[in-house]
């Protein structure tokens, strides 16, 4: 596939990098020659030095023939009108679009096919922010997604001495919670992915992948480890865009900290918070915390654009006492060092947002990706159309779908009803899958098998 | 540099314009064949011919007014009008002192209320209408009107208007058009003063009265055509007109006309200061008829709670109507009254004091230095409705706020210097001030101003007007800073 890309920052280099590895041929635009220059040293892709708006820009990107085009630069006003262009001068059949300011949103008519015809908008702050709320809600998940429209969630939770759970086989689960149906989607022992049978045993230690209608998730949760104190305090390192919109979605329910370096970013974030109180200091600065009283707090989040700034503050507030610290990191080379160390949660921005936006590139007909342990594995949510004949899942039960190993299916949604999979189960048209694939690699075999072969129309 | 001048050919327009404003009371005179028909034909020729002739005299030099010469040409028109608005009074009244027909007329125009006449059930209507007129003309601003009719103030008028408004943050514009602003502001109040003269009457007045009072209500005046006020009609439903309409005018105009032009009730909900006044109120007037039952003032909780809504709606709206005497009243229950009538009424209405929106201010400002103190670091602003407060609109509130203090406490010294007792004199100055009416004691509701000395009602008089102006008006020009070239 042709893929342009418009704009090389970070949510920009992380699409490119991800949609090289999958044989799509990428042309990256930006005004910026040295990150362009730095990212085509990385990776196998083209570059193009201009303003994304400007249709000759877009003509030497090679526009033209391309068939998606993903607009993600700073600017909600230039992957606008690159939308609208790439529409009606180019054709492009497939625009996705990043958008911060939620006017943009609110409106339904601004992105449909009369106004600037979006395909699909995103925005990873939003996602990000997402991400950070769940993790506020289950304080005890390292990470918590959601399927078809919230009615089943996936938890990752890390199994501590002291759940009834740990040191039993997981046949035990059925036993301690028999109202709630649920299935261990995955186990990580270390690095290394186990795929659950009855008679694996939990140990202390292991990431743990549970998938269960979202009511039930707390009481699952609860068999791996004992359960945290409910979140109160929350202190949030960093006002920018993520912080902003963190502290907006949870003031009402938390009580919130809010700390910006910069003085006149922290006029404007008093302007638009209501509850939360807004500091201004630097986020590594042990006086400030301690004034503030971080050892009280139940959460700290350092969500500054600065890697190293998020991390030692986090290794800092730790130290001082804050009961979990939650770290924004950039660079994957730091999440894999620190992720399950001092630093509760290390989140990989890349990583958390770019699932919607490859649930869109890739074929199939899969509605949703979400990104687990940065990236190594993956969830996904696919819709199955046509009949026995015409798709390779249809019709079947589970067992008879040839899955390749390192994948399965973890879930049906059907209508309102969630059933867990069992070996039996029969998958019908319009089912909705959740499958969980341990290696990437695995992804195309799997994309294939929910693909309607070209008989059916 | 200031141009007397320009500025006395504008006030000659307006000048004018006011003797046209008498021709009403005289159509009464005429309609009623009482006996102020000569005063009011006089005052009339009077008044015209010196605004004709102030104006033959300044034609040449006219030009378009600066803010600067704004603050005087508001000077001149809240002192020289209600100077000619005495003739009527002083031609039918000869045993009526300048002084007290100043105060009077003062009172009327800068929507207070007290008064220095007794026996008003006596008075031609004319008379009446003159008093009640002058407050409804005073209520919305005599500037603001002659910007919505008059062209001649030009681009200028915006400047000059804001002077005349009531509240801290003047530059919220209605519509691109400060003509149109102004228009709209009177066509909502005098759309609303028709309704509330209709239901006056439904409720059981004759016309005469419920004009009257409607002009009254409306501006939050307190002027009534009868001595005992509203204890004159003894009717719930006449004073649940009143509450209604008091509490009416008591919301900023803007609101009123952004919800007149949507239809709807949202303006109000977005407004920062409507909530607060209307629970303020009520809270205070169901406090207050609890405290009068718990007294024993009043046998049963409902005539205490009648009593209790209208007197308390009445004095903390700064209209200043009553229904009995409440003077007799346990002295906490009055004094909270008078509590209320400074800040109580929402800016860009028609009542007066500090304002609620100022008092919020203050709170929120006192509230920022405490946590401030806790957390030195924190960024506290203060926020009206979601919206940052500038730090400079503080410092001019917290400045408003001094020299208002300072000027009620230098005029209750200088009444108890003259030999008032204190709860008369604070309570004068406070009701002056506040453009409130009625006081305590010496100047409570059942009696009248008459008793004051010269030198006590020109205090009052000078109260009523830098209360009216929001002091910085007033006290502008009288600083040699103004005056210098």
């Amino acid at each position: 596939m042709k893929i342009v890309i418009l704009g090389a920052g970070q949510v920009g280099s992380s699409v490119a990098e991800n949609l090289v590895s999958e044989a799509n041929d990428i042309t990256v635009v930006d005004i910026d020659a040295a990150r362009l220059r730095n990212l085509q040293d990385r990776l196998d892709l083209r570059t193009v030095l201009g303003s994304a708006a400007h249709p000759s820009v877009l003509v030497e990107a090679g526009i033209e023939d391309c068939d998606m085009m993903i607009a993600v630069t700073q600017s909600d006003e230039t992957n606008l009108v690159a939308c609208k262009l790439a529409q009606v001068l180019f054709n492009v059949p497939t625009r996705i679009v990043r958008l911060r300011a939620t006017d943009y949103l609110s409106n339904e008519r601004v992105l449909s096919p009369d106004c600037f015809d979006v395909d699909l908008a995103i925005c990873p702050e939003q996602i990000l922010t997402d991400y950070i709320v769940k993790l506020i809600e289950f304080p005890e998940a390292l990470q918590v997604l959601e399927f078809a429209h919230g009615k089943v969630s996936l938890v990752a939770v890390r199994a501590f001495q002291g759940g009834p759970l740990v040191g039993h086989p997981l046949k035990d689960l059925r036993k301690h919670i028999p109202s709630v149906d649920t299935r261990i989607a995955a186990i990580f022992r270390g690095d290394s992915p186990i795929l659950p049978e009855g008679d694996t045993v939990v140990q202390a230690g292991d990431e743990v992948f549970c998938l269960a209608a979202t009511q039930d998730i707390r009481q699952v949760m609860h068999e791996l480890r004992r359960m945290d104190q409910a979140v109160k305090r929350v202190m949030i390192g960093g006002g920018g865009n993520i912080g902003l919109r963190l502290a907006r979605a949870i003031e009402r329910d938390y009580a919130i900290k809010i700390i910006e370096y910069d003085k006149r970013r922290c006029e404007v974030l008093s302007t638009r918070l209501d509850r939360a109180l807004v500091l201004q200091g630097d986020l590594t600065d042990e006086g400030l915390l301690e004034a503030e009283n971080v050892s009280d707090m139940d959460l700290l989040v350092a969500v500054t654009n600065d890697d190293e700034n998020n991390i030692m503050s986090c290794l800092l507030a730790k130290r001082m006492g804050a009961r979990r610290v939650v770290a924004l990191i950039n660079r994957r080379s730091y999440v894999d060092l620190l992720q399950a160390g001092q630093i509760d949660i290390a989140i990989s921005p890349a990583q958390a947002t770019i699932g919607t936006l490859l649930a869109h590139v890739r074929r199939g007909h899969i509605t949703r990706v979400h990104s687990l342990r940065r990236g190594v594995a993956e969830a996904l949510e696919a819709v199955v159309h046509g009949d026995r004949d015409s798709c390779r899942c249809v019709g079947r039960r589970i067992e008879e779908i040839d899955l390749p190993k390192g994948a399965a299916i973890a879930a049906i949604v059907r209508g309102d009803k969630v059933i867990m999979a069992h070996h039996d189960t029969v998958v019908l048209a319009e089912d909705h899958l959740i499958v969980f694939v341990t290696d990437k690699k695995l992804l195309p075999k799997v994309e294939k098998l929910f693909e309607v072969s070209a008989g059916f129309v | 540099m200031v141009r007397p001048f320009p500025v006395l050919h504008v006030l000659s327009v307006l000048i004018v314009v006011f003797a046209l404003a008498m021709l009403l009371p005289l159509c009464v005179s005429l309609l009623y064949g009482d006996a102020a028909r000569y005063a009011f034909e006089k005052a009339v020729l009077i008044t015209f011919v010196s605004g004709a002739t102030l104006w033959a005299v300044t034609r040449s030099r006219q030009a378009e007014l600066q803010t600067r010469d704004g603050f005087l040409l508001v000077a001149l028109v809240w002192t020289v009008l209600p100077a000619f608005a005495t003739l009527p009074l002083l031609m039918y009244m000869p045993e009526l002192d300048f002084t007290d027909g100043y105060f009077e007329t003062v009172a009327a125009l800068t929507t207070t209320g007290s008064t220095v006449l007794s026996g008003l059930d006596k008075l031609p209507p004319s008379i009446n209408l003159w008093r009640c007129e002058l407050q409804w003309l005073g209520g919305m601003g005599i500037i603001v009107l002659a910007v919505a009719i008059l062209p001649l103030l030009g681009i200028g008028g915006s400047q000059i208007m804001r002077t005349e408004t009531l509240g801290p943050m003047k530059d919220t514009r209605l519509t691109p058009r400060i003509t149109e602003t102004a228009k709209g502001l009177w066509l909502v109040y005098a759309a609303l003063t028709l309704a509330c003269a209709l239901v006056f009457k439904a409720a059981g007045m004759g016309w005469f009265d419920a004009v009257v009072h409607a002009f009254s209500t409306l501006s939050l005046g307190g002027f009534s055509s009868h001595d005992a006020s509203f204890g004159y009609f003894d009717s719930p439903a006449i004073e649940a007109v009143g509450v209604f309409f008091m509490l009416i005018g008591g919301i900023n105009f803007g609101t009123h006309f952004l919800a007149f032009r949507k239809l709807s009730l949202a303006p109000y909900r977005s407004d920062p200061e409507a909530g607060a006044y209307l629970a303020l109120v009520a809270v205070s007037a169901l406090g207050v008829a609890y405290f009068l039952f718990a007294n024993q003032v009043y046998p049963s909780f409902w005539t205490a709670l009648r009593h209790s809504v209208f007197n308390v709606v009445s004095i903390a709206t700064t209209a200043g109507f009553t229904s009995t005497d409440f003077n007799q009243w346990p002295i906490f229950a009055p004094v909270w009254m008078l509590f209320l009538c400074c800040f109580a009424t929402c800016s860009g209405s028609t009542g007066g004091g500090i304002k609620m929106i100022r008092a919020e201010l203050m709170v929120r400002q006192a509230l920022r230095e405490l946590m401030s103190i806790i957390h030195p670091r924190a960024y506290l602003p203060v926020k009206l409705s979601g919206q940052r407060v500038e730090n400079n609109i503080i410092f001019a509130v917290l400045a408003f706020m001094l020299i208002w203090g300072g000027s009620v406490v230098a005029m209750t010294m200088l009444l108890l210097a003259s030999g008032l007792d204190i709860i008369t004199a604070f309570s004068a100055v406070i009701v002056c001030i506040c453009n409130t009416g009625p006081g305590l004691n010496l100047v409570g509701p059942a009696a009248t101003y008459a008793a004051l000395s010269d030198f006590q009602t020109w205090v009052c008089t000078v109260a009523m007007l830098i209360g009216r102006l929001e002091l910085f008006t007033l006290f502008i020009v009288i600083t040699p800073a103004f005056w210098r070239k």
